[in-house]
């Protein structure tokens, strides 16, 4: 445990020290801004046209404009891990520090936690900044929170995920466009994959169905804690890491 | 302290290294000499843990390298080709972060950060950037974090390798320095760097071991037969070589003359004796006795150079000699 905080705090630093983490802080920050405003006018536009008809005001916020919100930051996301996750590994292998880690009286695994930590830390960092426009939304409104928190406890478990893949991405490669190409490709796979259940109702559709990242979001979003879906991402994030084990153990066959 | 026996990699195609066996005693500095591509980096991957050996064992400390990675890995500073530092961290936070990695308590942590610093020389850079900072620099930075932990081996891959010539010698005799609380093994494919820092050297040619023996003993040996170089001039006239030349053979201990080159009015011999010393003399007096002018008069000591040359088998003109010196292979 030890080991994996050593290793978290070196790649924590690395984020805060050079510009990588405020600037995905700044862009991501910027970018929900515009959807909340967005999202916040038509909100409110619409409910103004509800009262002239005639109609109860009362719209509920959590559905009309919670959700669709927290379905915004899960695309942005997308876009956003692959940056997070790409330097993880292949910064090591391309300067040679990761023969520093290697010989070092540290487990493979503690490495790769220590380093997979930090990047859901930063994740986690880029989801509070989008949490601050929240506040507003209570100071004006009634929103329900619970909802809410279900909501970003399954945008972090979805992140949780496609950093784990990150990370193993990161560890095939020493160069870092590479493994960010990769994993944004696959991360969007995964995310598409749910499309086919639209024409196909074989088992191979439902299998690439259960698959993809979008299926089991969708609970998450509407503020429902679905066991099933928690344990998809739980195991996709086991699978990611199990790999990157696999992946550096495979370094030391082949360098 | 090192054991290494009948230890191999090999790859899918080639084996890097084949069947290499040595031992090293505690406090000694060894040099690891060969060629480039020899296969120095891979036996010495292999002893840090980083990857492991195909067939054979080496032990650390009494720890074998496959069995016990994680003691032998506390024990060990390595220093890989590359300085393994991270250009965004500053040298004392580098230094403190390897320093935990390897183990260190909290108490010990700066203390050993302190020492270490002054020790290497970087302490004036503490607070620097490393991206800032010249080879040299990072070059101390990467000996500061190998001995961080005060391990008993340290296991240094081409210390001075991109050093200025200034550089190279303040690195080595810091190395020569570290010896005694350390033992140390460096790798290198400069000759005078194991000359001036190893008692004891290691010789490889593509994965073998062509020899080990101590620096001392190795001059000594490749020398074989001593061979003398002997510059004679005429007094007043020309000198006839030949003449010169049947002259020298007929001192005694004198095995062969061979005729090297004439300048002017003087002629340059290699006199080949079964001993030094005995024939040394007695060359002199011929000379003089026959009237000729002794200008030069010296022993052929091969340097190391030559000896890997030969050893290694790089070196046509020496091509017969060489099968002597790899065939009685030493003990350790």
């Amino acid at each position: 445990m030890r080991n994996v905080l050593i290793i978290w705090r070196k790649e924590m630093h690395s984020y805060f020290v050079s510009p990588v983490a405020y600037l995905l802080l700044a862009m991501f920050g910027f970018i929900f801004g515009f959807f909340f405003w967005v999202q916040l006018e038509g909100f409110v536009k619409y409910g103004a046209e509800m009262m002239q008809r005639g109609q109860s005001f009362p719209m509920n916020v959590n559905e009309s404009l919670i959700r669709p919100l927290l379905a915004n930051v899960r695309v942005t996301g997308l876009f956003f891990i692959p940056l997070i996750t790409m330097r993880l590994f292949a910064e090591e292998k391309r300067s040679g520090t990761i023969e520093l880690l290697t010989t070092s009286p540290i487990r493979d695994l503690e490495v790769i936690l220590g380093k997979w930590f930090a990047a859901v830390t930063l994740y986690a960092c880029i989801l509070l900044l989008t949490a601050l426009n929240f506040v507003f939304v209570f100071k004006y409104g009634q929103p329900d929170w619970k909802p809410l928190a279900i909501g970003y406890l399954g945008l972090l478990l979805q992140a949780g995920a496609m950093l784990a893949i990150g990370t193993f991405i990161s560890s095939l490669t020493k160069n870092q466009i590479i493994a960010g190409a990769v994993t944004f490709a696959v991360c969007l796979l995964l995310w598409v994959f749910e499309w086919v259940t639209e024409f196909e109702t074989s088992t191979w559709a439902q299998v690439l169905s259960y698959m993809s990242i979008t299926t089991h979001a969708e609970s998450f979003t509407k503020g429902l804690l679905s066991l099933k879906d928690a344990v998809y991402y739980v195991s996709a994030i086991f699978v990611g890491l199990f790999l990157t084990a696999r992946s550096m153990e495979s370094l030391r066959w082949r360098s | 302290m090192i054991t290494v026996k009948e230890l191999t990699k090999r790859y899918a195609r080639n084996t890097a290294v084949d069947h290499i066996s040595f031992n090293i005693e505690k406090g000694q500095i060894v040099g690891f000499l060969g060629p480039n591509g020899a296969g120095k980096t891979t036996t010495m991957r292999m002893l840090t843990c980083f990857m492991p050996p195909t067939a054979g064992s080496a032990t650390i400390a009494g720890f074998d390298v496959l069995e016990e990675p994680m003691e032998v890995k506390k024990r060990i500073g390595y220093l890989p080709e590359t300085p393994p530092v991270y250009p965004e961290m500053r040298t004392g936070e580098y230094l403190e972060f390897v320093g935990r990695l390897k183990g260190l308590s909290k108490a010990d942590l700066s203390k050993r950060v302190d020492y270490v610093c002054e020790r290497c020389s970087v302490a004036d850079v503490r607070q620097k950037l490393i991206s800032k900072l010249s080879k040299g620099y990072r070059q101390r930075i990467g000996l500061a974090q190998a001995i961080i932990h005060n391990p008993d081996v340290l296991i240094l891959d081409e210390p001075t390798a991109g050093l200025d010539p200034k550089q190279i010698n303040e690195t080595r005799d810091l190395i020569k320095s570290l010896a005694g609380d350390h033992t140390i093994i460096l790798s290198t494919h400069i000759l005078p760097e194991v000359e001036q820092t190893c008692e004891q050297v290691i010789i490889i040619n593509k994965g073998k071991v062509v020899a080990t023996d101590s620096v001392h003993n190795l001059q000594n040996r490749a020398r074989g037969i001593e061979s003398v170089i002997v510059e004679v001039a005429g007094r007043n006239a020309d000198l006839d070589a030949a003449e010169v030349q049947a002259q020298l053979e007929k001192v005694s201990g004198v095995i062969k003359v061979h005729f090297k080159e004439k300048r002017q009015t003087r002629s340059i011999f290699e006199v080949e004796g079964s001993n030094d010393r005995l024939i040394r003399g007695d060359l002199a007096r011929a000379i003089v006795a026959a009237g000729w002018d002794l200008n030069e008069l010296r022993s052929s000591a091969m340097s190391l150079e030559e000896i890997f040359l030969q050893l290694t088998g790089d070196h046509p003109a020496t091509a017969a000699a060489k099968e002597e010196p790899a065939a009685k292979e030493p003990g350790k």
